[in-house]
């Protein structure tokens, strides 16, 4: 019969695309390794240069992957779009600035805004999303409108001066590295190290506990999960107040390498967004990836683009979008429902 | 067989509204034509570009405000820098809010709900955030001075002309939508909304019908941002921020997804806060979220959709009250339960 026919001219069309992309990547790939080794590997060369955008775009990853983690782990278990994440995420960050204000440590600002955007996720949860679970445009657009809310409330209390948060003393310095005599300030290492030592614990929760098993099995089947005796109401609860809670911790982080103020939560949901689009909606490997090719086209766009592209660079994101969408529409780890 | 013109309530309401849209500029004030009768007109323009992807399409696509962005600032750039004629420029810029458009549908197609509702957020950013490092279109500044074709006067001053172009453009994009929906193609639209599955089994190809209707919905988007960039004389990157969309978007449920006329109904009421209630609460923003709140909990329809359920109800509590007065006793089970539109 006909059928045949048709999966052979979707290979073809899918090694087409993949192929006209594979070669643009290479260029852009090329493009930034020439120049940045064109020189030479000598102290005097471009590698140094090199050397620091690669670590900025590897904490602006670290960044992205914190908070985009928080988002995904809550789309992969309930299918609940936040779109508040990014309003979460700059609570978390005013309420650091606010408690750092009194006096406290730093780490105890930490906690405080993670609780606060963990509890803030929580109430919207129960109050408005619980109880409409499956209607999932529904539940996206009460979190916009919640998202308006919060901004809103947000102007009114904290400002619209964009304000920071100062590292703690101990990670205020900055970290000489052993390449080229090289430093790098210590807090936007703590923050690779946090990135990478959450993508460890998210590894091993959901790998290798119970609670992780749990997870996994309402991800896959929900119904099913609940119907053999586990509380997945809590489940969803305790999965809500965490994502909210990665939101605080990236706001906290913001605040310190970035600035926080009005508009900074809509980009960083964006961001968030552009991660799990790239990664797959739902997967935790995927928003890691994403992350790191995020933060690290951001940042080797921003230095190696020709001057006269340089306004495009805002739209190498796009570029990326479209590459990953056309091979894989449900992005690169993405399950299909 | 003779032609009977048969008075719908449909079409009085119809004439009621034309009349009233034509009345507007004798009985009102200069401001309220320019500041606020003018605005819902091209705004509802804009947000009736999302209404009808989302209502007819399934498609709730953030990227309208985008292609907005692009119709009103290529034809601000053309006329005020390269001295274009206006009309050629607005022509132009339609056209390229159309290609870009294509391109969003060519990539966003392969997506549905959510997926499709972030990949338009997206795309919606990473334009805005092209026009506002991009010194072609002024950067942050935009382009000011904008001057509509003389035919139409001065927008701010006169604003009569120019209201009644927009008038007429509006209700040309409602009839020719409606018109569409109910084509061959727009059944499929809908159909394809309803169930891509089974009209792929059908032999639909159901991306294609997704671009096309991303297509239609391009230039009316265009459209109304080049009408915004004549009106208010001036265009920035500002004026297509995730902000304007999503008060966009909040316009659009607010005034109801599944009806056309919401489109406009949401963009008033988002016009009237934005000029009285600025001045009296800060927190307009806030009140508008909260409308926007009890709108999605409360009425899925929208506005437009509140006189279907109020309808519904109304018949609901006629048939308990009949039930309850027969003393026969009927057949339990017929529930007339009344749920607004089911796909919001």
């Amino acid at each position: 019969m006909g059928t045949p026919v048709a999966p052979a001219e979707r290979r073809l069309h899918i090694r087409a695309g993949t192929v006209v992309w594979s070669l643009a990547l290479l260029l852009a790939l090329a493009g930034v390794l020439g120049q940045a080794f064109s020189r030479g590997f000598g102290n005097d060369g471009n590698v140094p240069t090199f050397v620091i955008i690669t670590l900025n775009g590897l904490s602006l990853a670290g960044l992205y992957y914190i908070t985009a983690s928080g988002f995904t782990l809550i789309f992969g278990l309930m299918r609940i779009t936040n779109l508040a994440h990014g309003g979460l995420f700059l609570l978390g960050g005013y309420v650091a600035l606010d408690i750092a204000g009194q006096g406290v440590p730093w780490v105890v600002a930490a906690l405080g805004a993670m609780v606060a955007a963990g509890i803030a996720g929580l109430v919207m949860h129960q109050l408005f999303l619980r109880w409409n679970q499956g209607q999932d445009l529904r539940q996206a657009l009460l979190t916009i409108a919640l998202s308006m809310i919060l901004a809103d409330l947000m102007l009114a209390q904290f400002g619209a001066t964009p304000r920071d948060f100062a590292p703690p003393a101990w990670l205020a310095d900055s970290l000489s590295l052993p390449l080229y005599g090289l430093s790098y300030p210590a807090f936007r290492i703590a923050i690779i190290a946090a990135a990478v030592l959450l993508s460890v614990l998210f590894w091993w929760v959901m790998g290798h506990t119970r609670i992780g098993i749990l997870v996994r099995a309402g991800v896959d089947d929900g119904d099913m999960t609940s119907a053999i005796g586990v509380n997945i109401q809590r489940l969803f609860a305790g999965v809500f107040f965490v994502g909210s809670a990665l939101a605080g911790l990236g706001g906290l982080f913001a605040g310190t390498v970035l600035s926080l103020a009005p508009g900074q939560d809509q980009a960083f949901l964006v961001s968030s967004l552009v991660v799990v689009i790239v990664g797959g909606m739902g997967s935790l490997r995927g928003a890691a990836v994403g992350a790191l090719l995020l933060g690290l086209v951001d940042q080797y766009a921003s230095a190696y683009l020709p001057s006269f592209l340089s306004n495009l660079s805002a739209l190498l994101v796009f570029v990326l979008l479209a590459v990953v969408l056309a091979v894989r529409p449900t992005g690169l780890w993405g399950s299909a429902s | 067989m003779k032609y009977r013109f048969a008075l719908s309530s449909g079409r009085l309401g119809g004439i009621l509204v034309i009349m009233a849209l034509c009345l507007v500029p004798a009985t009102t004030s200069t401001f309220f034509t320019s500041a606020v009768a003018l605005p819902t007109l091209w705004l509802g323009l804009s947000t009736a570009s999302l209404t009808f992807l989302a209502g007819y399409g399934g498609m709730v696509s953030l990227a309208q405000t985008a292609l907005f962005g692009v119709g009103g600032l290529i034809m601000a750039r053309l006329t005020v820098e390269q001295g274009w004629n206006g009309w050629i420029a607005a022509l132009v810029g339609v056209l390229a809010a159309t290609a870009v458009g294509l391109v969003f549908g060519a990539i966003a197609s392969g997506s549905k709900d959510i997926y499709f509702l972030v990949i338009t957020l997206a795309f919606a950013e990473v334009i805005y955030l092209y026009f506002a490092a991009s010194s072609t279109f002024g950067a942050h500044e935009g382009i000011n001075g904008i001057e509509p074709p003389a035919v139409l006067g001065d927008p701010v001053l006169q604003p009569v002309r120019m209201y009644f172009f927009t008038v007429a453009l509006c209700l040309l994009v409602y009839v020719v939508m409606k018109r569409i929906a109910r084509t061959a193609f727009g059944l499929a639209m809908q159909g394809v909304r309803d169930d891509p599955e089974r009209m792929t089994a059908l032999g639909f190809h159901v991306r294609a019908h997704r671009m096309l209707g991303f297509a239609i919905a391009a230039p009316v988007a265009g459209l109304a941002g080049v009408l915004s960039a004549w009106s208010n004389t001036r265009m920035s990157a500002g004026s297509v921020s995730l902000n304007v969309t999503l008060m966009v978007l909040a316009a659009a449920v607010i005034g109801g997804l599944a009806r056309l006329e919401g489109a406009w109904i949401g963009a008033l009421i988002y016009v009237v806060f934005d000029t009285y209630l600025r001045g009296w609460t800060g927190r307009y923003m806030t009140w508008l979220g909260l409308i926007f709140l009890v709108i999605v909990l409360v009425s899925p329809g929208g506005l437009a959709g509140l006189t279907a359920q109020l309808k519904g109800l109304i018949s609901m509590m006629q048939q308990r009250r009949q039930r309850a007065a027969s003393t026969l006793s009927t057949p339990a089970g017929a529930s007339a339960r009344s749920e607004g539109p089911d796909h919001v």
